[in-house]
C-alpha cells in the first residue's frame, strides 16, 4: 500500500512539475485561437494527470519514469554536430524522399529539403501555419486524437507541441516522392523533452507515403511525445510508416489518429526498434464504407527495452475490411505489451476484421502481454483474432544448420522469417532493405 | 575410411536406442540399413547429422579420421556429411533460394572458399535441377512449405545434389514414394556415387535397393546390428519378414 502512495505522489508531484512549467513555455508564434486549444488540453491532463498502473489502460505500463524524468524541451536552434546534410545517414538508401528534418521537435531548414510538389499541395511546417492562422488548421488539429482516445499524453502533446508537419494534398492529387518526417534528438545541457505535432489532410481520390522516423545522434536519455492526425478524403489512398529507432535510452509516447471517408484505402506499418520505454496509440476511425485499413507493427526488442503497442480499429459504418497484423521479437529481459480494441458499431454491418499478435521469444526472461479486445454491437460481421507466444522452432533450426548454415545465420533467417510478413507490407523496396539491414544488425549485437 | 563408427550407444529421455553400432563404410560404398521399426534406424542417422536431443552415452564415430561427434550439425554439413530427413522440416517464411545459397555459401565459407555471386548460384541451380526433374516454381516457395510429401523426398535429393556431399545419409527417403519418384530419386543419388563417396541408405523397402544397389546390407534390431551381408540379404528379409531376425537378436542380447 505504502508503495502504491509513493506511486501516486511521485505521478502527483511530476502533474505540478508539468502544469508550471506551461506558464514558462516559449509562446512565440501562438494565436489566441492556439492558446485557448492549449489550455483546454492543459486543464485536461490536470484533471486526468499520469496514469498508474490501476488504470486498465496502462495496466503493463508504468510511465513513472517519463514522469520523473525532470527533462527540459531545448531552446537552441544550435545543430552541433549536425551539419547541413549532416543527416544523410538517416536516408533509405537511394531512396528520393521530400524531407523534413525536426531537431529537438523544431525544424532545421537547413537539413530539410522539399521538391517540386503538384499544384496546391501544401508541405512544411505545422508552427508556421499555426502562427499564420490557417483555417484548415484551425478546422482539424486536435479534433480526431482528443475524442477517440483520450489520454494525458496526447493533452500534454497539444499544450506544449512545438512543430511537425502540416501537409494538405487538394484532391485528385498523386504525389508520387514519399515524404520522410525526420525527428532527431541531439543532446541537450539536460534531459530534453520534444513534442513533434504532425497534421495531415489528404483530400479525396488523393495519394500519399509517409515515413515518420524518430531517431537520434545520441545514446542518451529524452522524451519525444508525438502526435500525427491523418484525414483521408473519400477515396484516398496513403501508406504510413513509423519508424521508432530512438536511443535504448530513451521514452517515446505517441498517438496515431486516422480518420477515414469512404472507399479509403489506408495502410499503417509500425517499426519499434529502439527506446527503453515505448508506448505507441494507434487508433483508425472507418467514418464510411468500403474502407481498406492495415495496421500493422513489428517490434524487435532487447535488454531492458519495453514496448506497448494499443491500436483500435473502430468500425463506424458497414462493409469496411480491416487487417492487423502485429509481431514481436524480444530478447534479454526486454517486455513487449500488445492491445487490440476492435469496435464494431451497430450500423456496421457486413464489417471484415481480422486481428493477430504473434511473439517470439529469444529468451527465458522477455515477456508478453498480450490482449484482444473486440466490442461488437452489429450482428452481421466477421471478427478473428488471435495470438501467439513461442520459441525459435528448433526442428527448423537443426534443419538449417544440417545444411551447413551457422546457428547464428540459422536463427537470423528464422527471426527473419517471423518478421516477414510485416515486411513485406513495406511497399518501397530500399525502405524495405533499410529496414531488413537494422533487423540483421540488431540481431548480431546479442 | 569414410566413416568408422565404433560400439557407439545413444539414448534420448534417458531410454537408450543404441546399445552398440559397429559399422565401417568405405569411400565408393554404399551400406543400406534395414530393419523393423523402433530398431533404431533413423536415431542411428539423427546422431550422425548431429541432433543435439540425442545424447552418445558410450562408443565413437569417425569420420575421416576425425571425431565426428565433437561437431556441430553445420560442421558437419560443411565436411561432406548429408542427411536426407525422413520428415523434411517445413520452413514458413524462409524462401528456398535464400535457403541454398545460405547452405552452399556456409559451407564454401567454411572451407575457404569464394561465396558464389547470384549469377553463378542460379546456373548451378538450373544444372542440379534437372537432376531431380524438379520445377523451377519452387524457387519462389517457402522451404518446404506446402511441398507434397513426394516433393519434399525430391527437394532433399536436390539439395544433397546441389552440396555434393561425400556420406550421404538417406533417412526412409524413399517411404511413401510411387515408383516414379523413387526412380528419380535413385537416380539423384546414382548420380552422386563414385570412388570418393559413400551412401547409408536406410531403408524400410527393399525395393528402393533395385535402383540404388548396396554393397552391403546390414540389419538393425534391438538398437544393434544383428546381420550383415551383401545385397541378396536384402531379398531374403523381404521374403522372411524380420521375425526370424528378432530372434537372433534376443540371442545376441543373452
Amino acid at each position: 500500500m505504502s508503495l502504491l502512495k509513493g506511486a501516486g505522489a511521485s505521478l502527483e508531484a511530476a502533474k505540478e512539475r508539468y502544469l508550471a512549467s506551461f506558464a514558462q513555455r516559449d509562446a512565440q508564434g501562438e494565436t489566441p485561437w492556439s492558446s485557448k486549444l492549449r489550455q483546454a488540453a492543459l486543464d485536461s491532463f490536470a484533471a486526468q494527470g499520469f496514469p498508474s498502473t490501476r488504470n486498465e489502460e496502462w495496466k503493463y505500463t508504468d510511465v513513472r519514469p517519463i514522469a520523473e524524468l525532470d527533462a527540459q524541451t531545448a531552446s537552441t536552434q544550435g545543430l552541433n554536430g549536425l551539419a547541413t546534410g549532416g543527416g544523410q545517414a538517416f536516408n533509405f538508401g537511394e531512396l528520393q524522399t521530400h524531407r523534413l528534418v525536426f531537431v529537438n521537435g523544431r525544424m532545421a531548414p537547413q537539413l530539410s529539403q522539399i521538391h517540386e510538389l503538384p499544384n496546391g499541395v501544401t508541405l512544411g511546417s505545422l508552427a508556421e501555419h499555426i502562427a499564420g492562422g490557417s483555417e484548415l488548421v484551425q478546422e482539424h488539429l486536435g479534433r480526431y486524437a482528443v475524442q477517440t482516445a483520450p489520454s494525458p499524453f496526447t493533452d500534454l502533446n497539444t499544450a506544449f507541441m512545438q512543430d511537425g508537419v502540416f501537409l494538405h494534398v487538394p484532391n485528385g492529387i498523386e504525389i508520387e516522392t514519399p515524404i520522410h518526417l525526420l525527428f532527431l534528438s541531439q543532446p541537450g545541457e539536460g534531459a530534453t523533452v520534444a513534442y513533434p505535432r504532425n497534421l495531415i489532410i489528404v483530400g479525396a481520390s488523393s495519394r500519399v507515403t509517409l515515413i515518420e522516423h524518430y531517431a537520434s545522434t545520441h545514446g542518451g536519455e529524452y522524451f519525444t511525445n508525438t502526435v500525427t492526425e491523418i484525414i483521408a478524403g473519400k477515396n484516398a489512398n496513403i501508406d504510413h510508416y513509423k519508424l521508432q529507432l530512438e536511443s535504448e535510452a530513451a521514452f517515446h509516447v505517441s498517438t496515431t489518429q486516422v480518420q477515414q471517408e469512404r472507399d479509403v484505402h489506408f495502410a499503417s506499418h509500425m517499426f519499434d526498434f529502439g527506446g527503453r520505454l515505448v508506448r505507441n496509440n494507434s487508433n483508425a476511425v472507418m467514418g464510411g464504407e468500403n474502407i481498406e485499413c492495415t495496421l500493422n507493427g513489428l517490434y524487435l526488442i532487447d535488454g531492458k527495452q519495453h514496448v506497448d503497442n494499443h491500436t483500435a480499429m473502430d468500425h463506424a459504418q458497414p462493409h469496411c475490411n480491416s487487417y492487423e497484423v502485429y509481431t514481436g521479437v524480444l530478447s534479454g529481459q526486454s517486455r513487449g505489451v500488445f492491445n487490440g480494441k476492435i469496435f464494431v458499431r451497430r450500423d456496421a454491418q457486413k464489417t471484415d476484421a481480422k486481428q493477430s499478435n504473434r511473439n517470439l521469444l529469444l529468451s527465458t526472461d522477455a515477456l508478453v502481454n498480450t490482449k484482444p479486445q473486440l466490442e461488437i454491437f452489429a450482428d452481421d460481421v466477421r471478427c478473428t483474432h488471435g495470438a501467439t507466444i513461442g520459441q525459435l522452432d528448433e526442428d527448423a533450426e537443426f534443419y538449417l544448420r544440417a545444411r551447413g548454415i551457422s546457428k547464428e545465420d540459422a536463427r537470423g533467417l528464422l527471426v527473419y522469417a517471423f518478421a516477414n510478413e510485416v515486411l513485406n507490407g513495406v511497399r518501397l523496396e530500399p525502405l524495405r532493405a533499410f529496414l531488413e539491414q537494422q533487423i540483421f544488425t540488431r540481431l548480431a549485437q546479442r | 575410411m569414410l566413416l568408422e563408427i565404433k560400439n557407439l550407444h545413444a539414448a534420448i529421455d534417458g531410454k537408450e536406442i543404441l546399445k552398440g553400432i559397429d559399422l565401417t563404410v568405405n569411400a565408393g560404398e554404399t551400406h543400406a540399413i534395414m530393419g523393423p521399426n523402433g530398431s533404431g534406424k533413423s536415431t542411428l542417422a539423427s546422431v550422425l547429422a548431429g541432433r543435439e536431443e540425442y545424447e552418445v552415452t558410450a562408443g565413437e564415430v569417425l569420420y575421416n579420421g576425425q571425431n565426428l561427434l565433437d561437431m556441430a550439425p553445420e560442421e558437419r554439413a560443411a565436411e561432406g556429411v548429408f542427411l536426407a530427413f525422413q520428415y523434411p522440416v517445413e520452413i514458413p517464411g524462409v524462401n528456398t533460394q535464400v535457403f541454398l545459397q545460405a547452405a552452399l555459401n556456409g559451407i564454401r565459407k567454411y572451407r575457404g572458399e569464394e561465396s558464389l555471386d547470384a549469377m553463378e548460384f542460379m546456373q548451378l541451380m538450373k544444372r542440379k535441377m534437372k537432376v531431380v526433374e524438379i520445377d523451377d516454381s519452387f524457387r519462389r516457395r517457402s522451404v518446404n512449405e506446402g511441398f507434397s510429401g513426394g516433393e519434399k523426398k525430391r527437394f532433399e535429393i536436390f539439395q544433397m545434389a546441389l552440396l555434393e556431399p561425400k556420406l550421404g545419409i538417406l533417412d526412409e527417403t524413399d517411404s511413401g514414394l510411387d515408383i516414379d519418384a523413387l526412380k528419380i530419386v535413385a537416380n539423384g543419388v546414382n548420380t552422386l556415387k563414385n570412388s570418393e563417396t559413400g551412401f547409408v541408405v536406410v531403408t524400410h523397402y527393399q525395393r528402393l535397393l533395385d535402383y540404388i544397389v548396396p554393397d552391403f546390407v546390414h540389419v538393425l534390431s534391438g538398437g544393434r546390428i544383428v546381420r550383415s551381408g551383401g545385397k541378396e540379404l536384402a531379398l531374403e528379409l523381404e521374403a522372411k519378414g524380420y521375425d526370424w531376425i528378432r530372434g537372433d537378436a534376443a540371442e545376441a542380447t543373452q
